[in-house]
């Protein structure tokens, strides 16, 4: 090739980088072979504890997984195939989210689903950009029942200029841990700062299930979108968005069939109305014919995207998780309707027996209204109990106060959940060292610095 | 004969039938959800499909044979960096301590990854010539985000309220302006010089108190290397501005330019364009972004860090009050990094630097072969791509770029990326990238040289092409004219199922 082009070394091509701009030589290890590097890996793979019996939740659940998901996955035309702006071939691919846009909507009972976002957090974030541009109006209402970091990546995208403001929890009674609605109320009355969207959602970060329809309808009230935070798996059971009138549903579509992996990738879900269609950021693939008449699949109504209109579009998302998207698609079409409703069933089942078994030593829970599958208990001292159980081996789900330090009515919380994967003996082991380590204090001070959680 | 399989697939609505599947997960207790209240019941069950495991598979083996692959054949597609994804990857990726930790893992049980991702900060920190790196953004465009959020921190930080311009030349990527905009920003378009560069001058002229950001993709969407960087570099410090660069080129300049020694303030990365990690279709993709000594102090949060001990910790909420705050739910898109950790110690400092020197000479040998058949508006030395155009064929045939693109399916290639940038008449952005073998740049050559000569004897079959694909072109205007995006599952949808 150099031959070709009369020069006899690579170099001839970058004489065009000036003297004063080269780079200094790399100063990185010399290259490893396949056998050292996958030595290397495991290694470093080993060093993480994936072995604990685990109660950790909070966004990300342990699901069985059918391994044809995986097996499928890894064919090479799925997951080494470039994004499908040549429909001709690519119809594989093109059919998949077709199915996906389906099969969510179907789980969401909404009308129209994107191809895919980021993860719950920034599908959350744009749901919330979406509510300002359909309304024209710029600040939106998050419960602090949404996932604390839903709640800081919300507010990191609407630093160019709109409010986001959080509404409270409810801290008492009845119904503490859910949205403050006299509070939410109060908030939308402030007509001189009209309210775009209202964000909630269900089952909420403490695992609690929330007054969605009433909320949907003071959002309406007030001239505002409803946003509807979900967890898909949830939806075999609970009422879907598209049942109490939520205008915009957004989640993490993690649990259906995607592994944990240390926070991704995972898959943002994003769906609306056919009234918000325009509005929806992100691919959306369509169902059309080919010159011949043949049924076939083509990515449409791309007015909305940055290739097309620049600095007029609804998002700058290029990349999204079209294999995630494809992995829930199969994970659903294998799993199927009732082993849907059976796993969300299951995780119900698990988690009234961790309770009881919990209520048995003594440990209640930290609010009393109804759950799904993942609860908070009232553990003093909690950062210390957490770290002991470790310890021993398990994996006491999430410490509230690190994860909402800035929510003082959980500061004594666990949260923990249970899921189909969850045993019998997990949850008896779990008491059976609870109890040991309560029974077990005196309390020590928490080591700070490393170890921690967030 | 077709490049991919011909054989369209029903809709996997029309391949279920009730009753069938099942098997999966014991049957709960009767009683498992008589606790829920019932308002919040679902009332109408989900109208999924119900598979045994085998039609499912069938289904998704089946529709993946419609597709093109890189692992099925050369993607010349320019801007993309389309490179063969080593196989080791997948498997690191899914050995069970990093597949099955979970993100809100307390540290001292994440030891591994949380080295892992130290380890690629700094090896991106290096190769990029930046202060520190972010590993958090999920793909280019919201590493942008991240960019252009520190860049309006730092201005605020600074008292400097004024900036709300965000410059960018006509060739940037769409991505450029869309993150100005939802970063709060307008957008001031620059034009490009006459040989293909930043047109430096009007550069300067667009410059002033009101410039937030330039972003620039360097080498550009051209596949040219700007060789006035420099000097546009420190016109834009000089206005107190700052500068990021689009590291979608990344893949040409590995240990040739690093852009945090030339100035540049802030990068992102594409890991699945440079560092080899799957396209998946359309995605995941991660973006990490580095940053120089102006914005570190800006970062998302969560950042790793190695304490002194030798231990490695995820920074808690709120512990550094200068950072823009989360991008995304937990630490990033780790299953991706995993898979760019690979990469790059499989190839270290040598290896990536000849990963660009290939790169680049495919990308010359390739310009050189096509020249004659196809115009090449910027002849001279390309980078990693370069831009030819069906202009001189459009005039004497009426045949365009899109239907010779499309004409490429049927002799066994994916089209490159076509009419973009947006700045070249028909034009043609091809990259070849270092992992294609010469005789494959050969038969694409003359492949693309053929479809040339095609266009003078029979240019209604090139501009009716393709015509060995599973389907012919798409009837575009109706679906967005109709959208039909879901299936009815309880109606069926209007078109018949192929079978």
């Amino acid at each position: 090739m150099l031959a070709a082009l009369g020069i006899t070394s690579v170099d001839a091509l970058f004489a065009d980088i000036p003297d004063a701009l080269r780079a200094t030589p790399l100063d990185l290890p010399p290259p490893e072979p396949e056998l050292q590097l996958a030595a290397r890996l495991r290694g470093l793979a080993a060093r993480n504890r994936t072995d604990l019996v685990s109660f950790l939740g909070a966004g990300v659940y342990r699901h069985w997984s059918p391994p044809a998901v995986d097996q499928l996955l890894l064919r090479g035309e799925w997951y080494t195939a470039y994004t499908p702006y040549q429909p001709e071939i690519s119809q594989g691919t093109l059919q998949s989210i077709y199915e996906y846009e389906s099969l969510m909507a179907e789980l969401v009972a909404m009308d129209v689903v994107s191809a895919s976002h980021y993860d719950g957090a920034a599908a959350t974030a744009e749901a919330a950009l979406m509510t300002c541009r359909a309304t024209r109006r710029e600040r939106v209402l998050i419960s602090r029942g949404v996932h604390p970091h839903y709640r800081e990546t919300t507010a990191t995208y609407m630093a160019g200029g709109l409010e986001l403001e959080e509404i409270p929890l409810v801290l008492e009674g009845d119904a503490a841990g859910t949205t403050d609605l006299a509070a939410l109320e109060a908030m939308l009355a402030d007509t001189e700062r009209p309210v775009a969207g209202v964000i909630a959602a269900n089952p909420d970060f403490l695992g609690l299930l929330e007054p969605m329809p009433r909320m949907a309808e003071l959002a309406h009230a007030a001239g505002a979108l409803f946003v509807a935070v979900i967890e898909p798996v949830s939806l075999a059971v609970l009422a879907p968005p598209g049942e109490y009138g939520a205008d915009i549903a957004a989640g993490e579509g993690q649990p259906l069939g995607i592994a944990p992996q240390y926070g991704g990738p995972y898959l943002g879900i994003l769906a609306s109305t056919d009234a918000l269609v325009r509005q929806i950021p992100g691919r959306l693939v369509g169902m059309t014919t080919d010159l011949d008449g043949q049924r076939a699949f083509v990515m449409t109504m791309r007015a909305r995207e940055q290739d097309i209109r620049r600095d007029k579009a609804a998002s700058n998302i290029c990349t999204n998780q079209a294999l995630l998207a494809l992995a829930a698609s199969i994970y659903l079409a294998i799993i199927g309707p009732h082993g849907l409703r059976d796993v969300a069933a299951n995780g119900a089942a698990r988690a009234a027996e961790l309770e009881a078994a919990l209520a048995d030593i003594g440990v209640e829970r930290l609010h009393p209204g109804a759950y799904l599958n993942e609860f908070a208990i009232r553990v003093a001292d909690a950062p210390v109990v957490h770290r002991r159980l470790l310890d021993r081996g398990v994996l006491a789900g999430l410490v509230l106060a690190e994860a909402m330090p800035d929510e003082p009515s959980v500061a004594d919380g666990l949260l923990v959940c249970a899921t189909e994967v969850t045993t019998s003996e997990d949850v008896a082991r779990f008491a059976e060292v609870l109890a040991e380590v309560l029974a077990g204090r005196p309390p020590v001070a928490v080591e700070a610095g490393a170890g921690g959680m967030r | 004969m077709s490049v991919t399989g011909t054989r369209l697939q029903p809709t996997i609505f029309e391949r279920g039938r009730p009753g069938r599947g099942g098997g999966k997960i014991p049957h709960p207790p009767k009683d498992a959800l008589d606790r829920l209240p019932a308002d919040a019941r679902r009332v109408t069950p989900p109208a999924l499909p119900e598979l045994s495991e085998g039609e499912a598979v069938r289904h998704y083996v089946n529709l993946s044979q419609l597709n093109y692959a890189i692992d099925t054949g050369f993607y010349p597609l320019g801007s993309c960096t389309m490179k063969f994804n080593p196989k080791l990857n997948e498997w690191a990726a899914r050995l069970r301590g990093f597949a099955e930790l979970h993100p809100m893992a307390p540290d001292e049980t994440a030891q591994g990854t949380l080295q892992l991702l130290w380890e690629l900060e700094q090896a991106l920190a290096e190769i990029s010539g930046m202060r520190a790196v972010t590993l958090q953004p999920a793909a280019g465009a919201q590493g942008e985000l991240t960019g252009i959020l520190m860049i309006r921190a730092y201005h605020r930080a600074r008292g400097d309220t004024e900036r709300t311009e965000v410059l960018v030349p006509d060739s940037s990527h769409g991505t450029n302006p869309a993150t100005a905009s939802m970063a709060g920003y307008a957008t001031i378009t620059i034009p490009s010089a006459p040989d293909g560069g930043v047109d430096i001058e009007r550069f300067r002229a667009a410059l002033g108190p009101r410039t937030a950001a330039v972003m620039i993709t360097n080498p550009s969407t051209l596949g040219l290397f700007e060789s006035r960087i420099g000097e546009l570099l420190k016109a834009v410090h000089a206005a107190g501005a700052l500068a990021y660069m689009d590291g979608a080129n990344l893949n040409a300049i590995l240990g040739r330019f690093k852009p945090g020694e030339a100035g540049f303030d802030v990068m992102h990365f594409n890991v699945h364009k440079t560092f080899s990690t799957p396209h998946g279709g359309g995605g995941p993709g991660a973006g990490p972004v580095g940053v120089g000594e102006r914005l570190l102090p800006y970062l998302p949060e969560p950042r790793v860090m190695r304490t002194d001990d030798g231990a490695f910790r995820v920074e808690r909420t709120g512990e550094r009050p200068t950072s823009i705050g989360r991008m995304r739910s937990f630490v990033g898109n780790t299953g991706v990094l995993v898979r760019a950790y690979a990469y790059i110690r499989a190839h270290g400092a040598s290896g990536l630097r000849e990963v660009s020197d290939d790169a680049v000479l495919a990308a010359n040998y390739l310009k050189h072969r096509v020249a004659g058949a196809y115009d090449l508006p910027y002849d001279r030395p390309c980078k990693h791509e370069f831009v030819a155009s069906a202009s001189s064929i459009k005039h004497a045939t009426g045949v365009r770029t899109l239907d010779i693109a499309k004409r490429l399916i049927d002799h066994g290639y994916h089209p490159p990326t076509i009419y973009f940038p947006l700045i070249v008449d028909e034009g043609m952005l091809i990259e070849p990238t270092e992992t294609e073998s010469k005789e494959t740049l050969d038969d694409f050559a003359d492949v693309l040289i053929a479809i040339a000569a095609e266009a003078i004897s029979d240019p209604d079959m090139v501009k009716s092409a393709p015509h060995s694909a599973p389907v012919r072109r798409l009837d575009e205007a109706k679906a967005a004219r109709q959208p039909n995006l879901r299936w009815r599952p309880m109606t069926g949808a209007q078109t018949p199922c192929p079978d």
